[in-house]
């Protein structure tokens, strides 16, 4: 469980989230958004390819972290929801509030 | 470092109601850092020897994660001294999980739904409102501090 954070050749900040997004390491993905934030970046993407399951906790997480990011004039997007994941978005209808592509390169070309 | 998780499982009739064939129990302290380990106990016994599909797997994940997650901040509001305890029993039809914690309870009634346009950008508040859709039936208990989700397998 854990977050590994890349830049692609465009300069967004990628971070992926392994494992769980849940209760225990929401915090420590805020931090890392923004840090980043803090560094400049304006463009990040976060990715759930390799992501298990997402709690409520995480959720919330993600709407601060879009709200902060949307505040200091970035663009957020999401990806790699699986099925079960995206259902989640879609039960809270927070797919309404983000911006969410399918792979994580139709994310970067989308910013 | 030991597991300051308590597991136990009972291959025995664990209710004539339910006709379940195995009871689990786990106990875990107030520390939201132990969640993801009892999770994945939980689920591992409340799947074995079932040809689960990935989406019963995905609910109980889910389902028990936020129950803790309630159990732990809310009900026993962090607090060391106090535990949290999960009694599963497990059906060949039915998936029966009650988490219980150590708090004075709450009413589940006065929980708004989080979903409204007013409520989107909010933080917290979708933890209940996941669990009721998540799995087929939840009850609690008089004083509210225990919750009973039931899963009805595939």
């Amino acid at each position: 469980m854990g977050f590994h954070q890349t830049r692609d050749a465009s300069g967004v900040a990628v971070v992926q989230v392994e494992g769980q997004l849940i209760v225990g390491n929401r915090q420590e993905l805020k931090e890392l958004v923004q840090r980043a934030l803090d560094a400049e970046d304006r463009r990040i993407l976060i990715d759930f390819s390799r992501t298990g399951y997402i709690d409520s906790s995480g959720l919330g997480a993600l709407v601060s972290i879009s709200k902060r990011i949307r505040e200091a004039g970035g663009e957020l997007r999401l990806s790699g929801l699986n099925e079960d994941l995206r259902s989640l978005f879609e039960l809270t209808k927070l797919h309404t509030l983000f911006e969410i592509a399918e792979t994580p390169e139709q994310a970067l070309a989308s910013f | 470092m030991p597991s300051p998780l308590r597991l136990c499982v009972r291959r025995s009739p664990a209710s004539r109601e339910s006709g379940a064939g195995v009871l689990v129990t786990l106990r875990l302290p107030s520390d939201v850092a132990c969640i993801e380990e009892a999770v994945e106990l939980v689920t591992l016994h409340c799947l074995a020897g079932h040809d689960a599909p990935t989406r019963t797997r995905f609910r109980l994940q889910v389902v028990l994660s936020e129950a803790l997650s309630n159990a732990i901040m809310r009900g026993n509001r962090e607090a060391r001294d106090k535990w949290v305890h999960v009694r599963a029993e497990l059906g060949p039809e039915v998936i029966r999980l009650e988490v219980t914690d150590e708090g004075p309870g709450f009413d589940p009634h006065a929980v708004p739904e989080p979903v409204g346009r007013e409520r989107l950008d909010e933080a917290d508040g979708r933890g209940l409102y996941l669990i009721r859709k998540l799995v087929d039936a939840v009850q609690f208990n008089e004083q509210g501090n225990s919750i009973c989700m039931i899963l009805r397998r595939p």
